[in-house]
């Protein structure tokens, strides 16, 4: 963080990612809210490369980009009513409270924490130390990790399994 | 002193590392080479899709049309040699309408957004030694990621088109985007465990130090990654997103003019990406068996890629289209589990090929012939098991009956109610 390039960057890509997670909650078009979470996540994309963690950088950009976008598209898409508008929800002051106390405890955080800057150098190369990490240090909550998501995808493929279907699924 | 260096044309590289130590000499600041080396770097990359776009439109539709036994365009200059840029010209000056309920921004939005990504591909593609715009060692999970961004540009299309075929087109598009993902993901991996990194140059180099493509290593994985990739750049015979017999023209029947074009192109340019991606990992990308040395290597590599796209010109002007279930059924069930054996194939090869120490002469040539004979045993055996063997249901009735078990007719009309067992009473022989 001392060199200019990286100062600027830093700046822009701060504006885009808290200028467009404003627009989400300031848009009134549902959908129209998924593209600024999208801008926005693009946005926190930036902010990774610019702390030279490349490998969460393009993680980032392949998992919320390309994967949990399209579940809101999805779920915006298949809800009843959701061509309404955004403003007309119940529920307005309890997310106002709620979003505040977000914000306080946030906040108080990060003004609180003493922030020491690091001494040592930055990964050369953040895949392979994540790869080795994940496979060596912390194996078992990775594991642990892919038995949730099977279970998942397993539990997804019960849930919309017609009645009676045999066992071979080929006919 | 630029041009003394300039000797060596075979090596593009070379002449704009040149160029750069001139202006460091110059005592030009650190960043200012970096600034310079990319803007060469991407209006090169632009200046080439354009060109190979231009040259494609041509060559695609009159190889198609040979294929088809038609003409193809012969009108406008020296056999239709013009006939892209009367194209080109047409869809400037076209005017771009925009349906009255369509969702303008992200209307106009869509096509930049998809047209984006396909040319950002082209960065850590090595073009040839040191023709690289930016070599990130996530080079392979870069491509995936700037591949997925698609998804959601077509869905807005589709969406803000506010038309029932386009929003067909780009639910078809997502399921099939998402679905092959997975195995585009899986396929790219059989590379990457060989190697052992996911920088693209290393990979090029890996395979030019043992002089082998990885082809023959992961030839299943290669398989895998043309159907898939097929997928991606939404081609026949996969084009179910844009079936013009069926939803008009997908996600964007609504789309005029450059709005059009700008689809049109990043289809192309998603062509040119997925052949590049082929060549690379797994045909030596730039490099071929010392050719390199007498031959320029982009030259080498963009022949290469030509080819590979050639495959998929092929495939297109004759293979018929996929139906939707079978297309995701084919991933799901056919090339998912494949490719999960083959990664757990290429693991345990290199595992044994590192902590046993084998030698690299006996070694690579074995696993390539043990993955090529696994990959046609598994190939047939799968589709055996799945009820697609060869010759199996050849006499008996058209797939599509078997499978919805719908209304056919021998003699009576005979329908079947659901649930009733589909397996088909044995058609008379010799009856067609």
């Amino acid at each position: 963080m001392d060199d200019t390039g990286t100062v600027i960057a830093f700046w822009i890509l701060s504006a885009i990612t808290v200028g467009a997670a404003l627009m989400v909650a300031a848009t009134r078009n549902l959908i129209h809210a998924v593209v600024f979470l999208i801008v926005s996540f693009v946005g926190v994309a930036g902010l990774y490369i610019t702390l030279s963690a490349d490998f969460i950088a393009v993680t980032q950009v392949l998992i919320y980009v390309g994967a949990v976008s399209i579940l809101f598209l999805f779920a915006i898409v298949l809800t009843p009513r959701a061509g309404r508008q955004n403003d007309e929800t119940f529920l307005r002051l309890p997310a106002l409270v709620l979003a505040l106390l977000v914000g306080a405890t946030l906040g108080f955080v990060a003004i609180d924490t003493d922030w020491s800057i690091a001494k040592r150098a930055g990964f050369g190369e953040t895949a392979s130390v994540i790869g080795e990490a994940l496979l060596d240090k912390y194996v078992l909550p990775f594991e642990i990790a892919s038995v949730l998501l099977l279970v998942a995808m397993l539990g997804a493929i019960i849930l919309v399994r017609p009645e009676g279907v045999g066992g071979d699924g080929d006919s | 002193m630029i041009l003394a260096a300039w000797y060596d044309l075979r090596d593009i590289g070379n002449a704009v590392g040149a160029l750069l130590d001139q202006v460091k000499d110059w005592g030009a600041p650190d960043w200012v080479p970096y600034v310079v080396s990319s803007v060469i770097g991407i209006v090169a990359i632009f200046l080439w899709t354009v060109l190979s776009v231009l040259a494609f439109i041509w060559i695609e539709r009159r190889v198609v049309a040979l294929m088809q036994n038609r003409i193809g365009p012969n009108r406008v200059g020296p056999a239709g040699l013009l006939q892209p840029i009367a194209d080109a010209l047409k869809l400037l000056l076209k005017e771009p309408v925009t349906t009255r309920d369509a969702d303008k921004m992200l209307f106009w939005a869509a096509p930049i957004i998809i047209f984006i990504p396909t040319i950002v591909v082209f960065a850590v593609i090595p073009f040839g030694q040191r023709m690289v715009l930016a070599d990130l060692n996530v080079g392979v999970l870069f491509l995936i990621a700037i591949g997925a961004i698609n998804t959601p540009a077509v869905f807005l299309a589709g969406w803000s088109s506010n038309n029932k075929y386009a929003l067909l087109g780009a639910m078809r598009t997502i399921a099939m985007l998402i679905s092959y993902e997975v195995v585009q993901v899986l396929a790219l991996l059989g590379a990457v465990v060989f190697v052992g990194s996911m920088r693209l140059g290393d990979i090029v180099s890996w395979q030019h130090d043992y002089n082998v493509w990885l082809v023959f290593l992961q030839p299943l994985a290669l398989a895998a990654y043309i159907i898939a990739g097929a997928v991606e750049m939404n081609r026949s015979p996969m084009d179910i997103a844009e079936a013009e017999s069926e939803i008009v023209a997908g996600y964007h029947t609504e789309y005029g003019s450059i709005k059009f074009g700008f689809f049109y192109q990043a289809e192309y340019l998603a062509g040119f990406a997925i052949a590049a991606v082929i060549v690379t990992l797994y045909m030596g990308g730039w490099t071929a068996w010392g050719l390199e040395k007498w031959v320029p290597g982009w030259l080498i590599f963009l022949a290469k890629l030509y080819g590979v796209f050639f495959i998929y010109i092929w495939s297109r002007g004759t293979l018929p289209r996929l139906r939707v279930d079978q297309l995701m059924g084919f991933a799901w069930k056919f090339l998912l589990p494949l490719s999960l054996v083959n990664i757990i194939l290429a693991g345990g090869e290199v595992l044994l090929w590192r902590e046993a120490e084998i030698s690299d002469n006996l070694a690579l040539p074995a696993f390539g012939a043990v993955n090529l004979a696994l990959a046609v045993v598994m190939v047939v055996g799968w589709g055996r098991l799945l009820g697609h063997g060869v010759g199996r249901r050849r006499g008996q009735r058209a797939l599509l009956t078997q499978e919805v078990g719908a209304i056919f007719y021998s003699g009576s009309t005979v329908s079947e109610p659901d649930g009733a067992p589909s397996r088909p009473r044995e058609a008379p022989s010799g009856q067609v």
